[in-house]
Formats: C-alpha cells, structure tokens, sequence
C-alpha cells in the first residue's frame, strides 16, 4: 500500500504510517529520520510532541482518508489528531 | 468612555493603548474556545481589525466586572506554543514578548485550556510563565468535563502551578462567575510588574520534559473515567466513514448552493428593488440633468450594485460558521486533503475554495484557517478563478444570445451543459494553477504537511454566529463597499463627459471618454475577436464582472436585456461570443476581489501577480477560443 524506504529499529514496534484502521497501542518513540518533504527532522519532531505524540501515549488508529487511505485520524491520549502517513512514519508504536 | 446612558458603537469605545485600562491577553489553543471566551466576557464591543503590517486578525474588547471596573481585552490568535510556526502565532509570541512595534504588552495574561483535554494547555502554561507576567488558567468547557465524568482538582493544580486556576464556561449564562470572584480582586490590589522574559524557545528535549511534567499534572489531579465513548466518536464514525464521509460532504456541499442561488434570491431581488424605488425616487426628486444622473446611475445603482450581493455572502458565511463551530471543517479537510494535494493545495484549501462559488471575497477571507503561508497565498490567488456568483449576469446573457435552446444527448438542455462547462472550466483552472504555482513560486520550500487537530463537535452557539455575520456584513460593506462606490462615481464620470454636442445623432456614450478609451483598447482585444463596443463594456466591467452587462446595454442603447439578446445575436458573430466567455472565465474583472487579495496576502505584489496570471490567461485563452472557431467558420 506505502512503499517505505525507512528502515524499522525497533523488533516489534511499527511505524504509525503503516498500521491500518483499528491499530490500538502504545507509543514507542517519535524519531523523525531526515524526510523527504515536509519539515526537516527536528521541526517535525517537536510538532508531532506538541500534537501529543510523546513516548508512552496510547495511539489507536480511529479512521483513513477516503482515497488511498490517506491521511489517518488517530485518537492519542484525551485528543484526536489527523496526520499523513508520510509524517506518521516517524512515529512508532507497539 | 463617559457614564453608560446608551448603548454606544463599537468603534466609540475603541481602547486606546496609551490608556492606563489594564489589558489581559487571552492565549489558548485554537478550539479551546477561547473566541467563546472572548465573546462572553466582551459582548458588542469588539472591535475586529488587523495588527499592523500583517493580515491577522486583530480581536480587542472591554470586559467588565460586576463590580463595574472595565479592562481591555485583546484575543490573541490561537497557539499551541510559543514557537511561532505561522504568521498567527508570530503575532502571539511578539505581543507577549513585547516584541511588536506599535503593540502594548498586557498586563495580565489569561491562558484557556480545553477542560476535556488538560495536557496541551499545561504544557503551554509552563511556557508562559516564563513570560513573566501575571497568569490565570481558565478551565475552559468545564460543563463538558464534568459531564463525560471528569473530575479536575483545581485547586490542587493551583497550588503545584502556583497560578490561579478557574473553571469556566463560556457558552453558559454565569460561566465566568468564578472567574470575576479572582480577577475584580486582582485588579483591585492591583498588578505585580512585568518580570524579564526568560523564555527560549523549547527544544525537543524540553517538550518532552514539559509534556511529562503536564501528563504528571494530570495524572495526579484529574480523575478520568476509562476512556467513555463520546458523541464526536459516534458522530465521526459517520462523517469520516469512507464512504458515507464524502457522501455527507457532497450533500451538505449541495445544501449550501441551495442556500446561496435559492435562499438567497428573494434578499436579493429585494435590495434590488429597495435600490429601484430609491434610483426612480432621486429621478423624481432631482431635476434631469447631471446631478440626477450623478445620484441616480453613479451613487444608487453603484452602490446597489455592491449590496445586491451581500445576502450571498451572508449565507456563505452562515454555513461556513455554522460548520466551523460546529467543528465539521477539520473533517472536510480531512476527507480532501488527499484529492487537494494532487494539486499542491493543502486539505484546508477546500472550504475557501468553495465559499468562492459564492464570491472570492469570502473566500480568500475564509483561507486563513491554512496555516502555511505558501498553501494560504496560493489558495488566494486561485480562489478568484472558481466561477462567482457575477458571473453568472454574463453567463447568461450570452448564452441566451448564442446557445441554441436545444436538447442534446437525449434530453440534456445544451445551453446548460455550456454553463456546466463554464462552471467545470473555473474548477479545472483552479487546479492547474496551482499545481503549475507549486513549481514555479515556491520549488525550494518544502511541502507543507497536513496536521490538524480534530477537535471535538459542539453546538453552535447563535450568539457566536451573530456575531460573526455581523463582523463580515461590516467588513464587507465598509471595505469592498467604498472600492466599488468610487469606482462607479469614476465609471460614471468617464462614461458621461465630455458631454454629446448640439444635435448629437449618436448614443451619448459614444462621445464619452469611456468610449475614447475603448476605441483605444480595441486594436489590443481585435485579435480576440472583440470590437470596440465589447472593449467600453470591459472598461467599467473592470470594477465588477457584471456591470458589463449594464455597459452593453448602455453602448448598444437598448433597454431590457430582451432587447439586448437580440442586438447581440445580430452584431456579433458566434466566434466573439466564445471567445468573451472564454475571457470571462479569467479576467480578474473585481476591484474589491483584488483589494481584498491584497489586504489578505499582505502587499500589493500578490495582487499584481493576481492581476497580471489572470488577464494572460483570460487573453490567451479569448486569443484561442476566437482562432479556433473562426477556423472551423464561427467567425
């Protein structure tokens, strides 16, 4: 469905960008690598924290965009947040 | 501001930044409800305008407390930080630093948190302490916590913040009680000085420090009942269901051109009638002559010819505050930004996009919900190519002239599949142009990503959007309102004088200087297949789309548009006629369009970049269309 290029670390945990509806977890690391498009590694970093995105939240997958299942909204914590999968790559969760 | 005998207008009361009135700020999160806040605490003395330099809105007002003492209060743009990552945010973190020339620093600031979601706000309010100025923390919505069963020591919180923390609820009559039982005293004792600032911006070491110190906080002070499943969870199974999701979208999509061709109509055809009976009284009153043809064609009909219009952009902004409060807009972002990123627009292009069916004015007001200034400006100089509701007089009057009323492909009218494809042609241009401005303005910038909060639905409230269809109504009329009514007062000018001499056989146009001017421009448009009459026509058709029709009429001296179907059917060939659709389709014919672009965008460049993009187009594509059908014979 997303070709990623981007190597996983971490043996169990996985890449938000590539779960898929109903995905239910807690969040292992937001790591940003250099990206191809949006912000540089570090900018995106501290958005994504400023979103909620922080070692230990609970994330869960609670729809996909209607084409190409593009963007996700994703339910982390108390608040919903609608991201792309290309951002939602730097975040892993298990 | 002397004793409170009577109501007085907002802009009497406006606060003077030299007064010596405190100021409180309120900072928050966008949809913490802050604009609630505001509203509540402010009412009708609001007065909405631009910090200077940029186009953000500017929001300040009077509160005052039940002991009668008055403050000001100025609604910053919603923040999530400090950091400033849009221009919107830029100004919250100049006013606060006091780092914006021609900007007082407040006083005081009060920070809004959304009750139902404590940890961003918290993380916020550790940030602005290091302001240094006095803060209180408002629990914002706290009915609606309280409600899904969440209980937050305040107190508690107060005490490990050591700030005063308020719940409040904006939206309910005695919501801000509390609030007033701590500000009236602060006030009272009267406020600490400004300490130095010792903020930096954070790193993402320190948002991770400050966010495990806010999930601390909460853990230790708030109750939460196991994760309830709530009326937005339900509601967004719905809404953003793949399939139901667009659907829902499309169909409020359609009520909304209900609302702004059907519902609109009647409001309109009565300011048209309103702006007749005045034109027919100054004609009765004031003797014929120039005078009478000053009041009657230059003020009345210039100005209606502006008004008419406002029940259009009214109901535009009805459905656009009604789904914005009811926090439906994030959803429709979501739902396109995939569709709209194909074209190099950000998900939150679709709303200004198609607020300006209705008119681009709305529209490009409307871009400002996009945060990236790349993805906002592109937005503003494509919004002017959706087809406005101005154009439709033009539309129509050629099409009845030159369409042939038939049925084609069984049953389908052709003179509405040309409209359609009028319609598709504006829909089309938009998308290529700025997928072609992707490339061409901003190559070295990165793509902007979508990240958008999904706030949670609540009822919209009637006061708010009162409020709000007040503001634009006056927005509307004082500024494009004064654009338009001295163009007319110049149009007028142009097509009366010089005056037709003794014994004039001609039309008086023909010896006006707008016809000198005309028959100057009609060497450039020849090419186009346009002849001089068509060239007077554009010249007042400059200011607005349809004043064209009207110029028409007036060069071709007929009266009723019945009349003038027929004179153009005669006169012009069918190659012309395309060619002036095609031309409609771009030519950036709206002063107060281009006024607005360049008040929205900040500086006169975009508006020339607007200006010079749209009439290429609109002459290359008159230039082919005319050609291309005198080749096949149309001409």
């Amino acid at each position: 469905m997303m070709a990623n290029p981007e190597k996983i670390e971490a043996c169990s945990a996985l890449p938000l960008g590539q779960c898929r509806r109903g995905f239910k977890g807690k969040l292992v690391s937001v790591s940003p690598v250099a990206t191809q498009g949006g912000f540089d590694a570090e900018e995106l970093e501290r958005r994504l924290l400023e979103l909620g995105f922080i070692e230990g939240a609970s994330v869960q997958i609670l729809h996909e965009g209607p084409f190409g299942r593009d963007p996700i909204a994703v339910r982390v914590n108390d608040t919903t947040v609608a991201l792309r999968r290309h951002e939602a790559m730097a975040i892993l969760a298990e | 501001m002397t004793s409170a005998s009577a109501i007085p207008a907002p802009q009497d009361i406006l606060p003077d930044p030299d007064a010596q009135t405190i100021e409180a700020a309120l900072v928050g999160a966008p949809n913490c409800g802050k604009t609630a806040l505001f509203n509540a605490m402010t009412g009708a003395t609001q007065k909405v305008g631009n910090y200077s330099g940029v186009t953000v809105e500017r929001k300040v007002g009077i509160a005052t407390t039940p002991s009668g003492r008055k403050f000001s209060v100025i609604d910053l743009p919603g923040t999530h930080s400090l950091r400033a990552r849009s221009p919107d945010e830029e100004v919250t973190r100049d006013v606060l630093l006091g780092q914006r020339p021609g900007e007082r620093v407040p006083d005081m600031l009060l920070a809004v948190a959304d009750a139902t979601n404590l940890r961003g706000a918290l993380r916020l309010v550790n940030e602005l302490k290091k302001v240094g100025l006095p803060i209180v923390l408002i629990l914002n919505m706290i009915d609606i916590a309280r409600h899904r069963g969440l209980q937050i020591d305040h107190e508690a919180l107060s005490a490990e913040l050591g700030i005063p923390v308020i719940p409040a609820t904006a939206v309910r009559r005695g919501g801000l009680d509390a609030l007033w039982e701590v500000v009236d005293p602060m006030l009272e004792a009267g406020l600490p000085e400004r300490r130095p600032s010792t903020w930096q911006a954070p790193s993402s070491h320190d948002l991770r420090i400050a966010m495990r110190e806010a999930e601390r906080l909460v853990t230790a002070h708030v109750v939460q009942p196991p994760a309830p499943d709530t009326a937005s969870a339900r509601i967004d199974r719905v809404v953003l269901h793949p399939v139901a999701g667009p659907l829902i979208l499309l169909g409020i999509l359609f009520l909304m051109f209900q609302a702004v061709f059907s519902w609109a109509a009647p409001f309109m055809d009565a300011i048209d009638a309103v702006f007749g009976w005045l034109g027919a009284l100054v004609a009765q009153v004031v003797p014929a002559g120039l005078v009478q043809s000053f009041l009657a064609d230059g003020i009345v009909a210039g100005i209606g010819s502006v008004i008419i219009f406002l029940p259009q952009i009214l109901f535009t902004f009805l459905f656009i505050l009604l789904l914005e409060d009811f926090g439906y807009m994030a959803r429709a972002a979501f739902l396109m930004d995939r569709v709209m990123g194909k074209a190099g627009l950000n998900g939150r292009a679709f709303i200004p996009l198609l607020s300006s069916f209705a008119c681009a004015i709305p529209g490009i007001m409307a871009a400002r919900v996009i945060d990236n200034r790349r993805d906002r400006l592109t937005t503003i100089l494509v919004a002017p190519l959706m087809t406005c509701s101005a154009r439709i007089p033009v539309y129509t009057l050629i099409i009845a002239a030159f369409i042939p009323n038939v049925k084609v492909f069984g049953g389908l009218s052709l003179q509405g599949l040309v409209m359609f494809g009028l319609y598709a042609a504006g829909v089309f241009s938009v998308l290529i142009v700025a997928f072609v401005a992707r490339y061409v303005f901003a190559r070295e910038e990165r793509n902007a990503p979508l990240m958008l909060d999904l706030p949670d639905y609540k009822m919209p409230r009637p006061r708010n959007i009162a409020l709000g269809l007040y503001q634009r109504a006056r927005v509307f009329l004082r500024r494009a309102g004064t654009v338009i009514f001295w163009a007319m007062v110049v149009i007028w000018a142009l097509s009366t004088f010089p005056q037709p001499p003794e014994g004039a056989t001609q039309p008086a146009i023909n010896y006006s200087l707008a016809a000198m001017i005309g028959k100057a421009v009609a060497p450039i448009l020849a090419p186009l297949g346009f002849n001089w009459q068509i060239a007077v026509a554009l010249v007042p058709g400059m200011a607005a789309r349809e004043v064209a029709v009207a110029g028409l009429a007036t060069v071709y001296a007929v009266s009723g548009e019945g009349g003038l179907i027929h004179t153009l059917a005669g006169q012009w060939s069918l190659a012309t006629a395309l060619a002036l659709l095609a031309w409609y389709i771009f030519a950036p014919q709206c002063i107060s369009t281009l006024a607005v672009i360049r008040r929205e965008a900040g500086s006169a460049k975009w508006m020339w970049v607007a200006v010079v993009y749209m009439f290429a187009l609109a002459y290359l594509a008159a230039f082919a269309t005319y050609q291309i059908a005198a080749a096949l014979g149309a001409g």
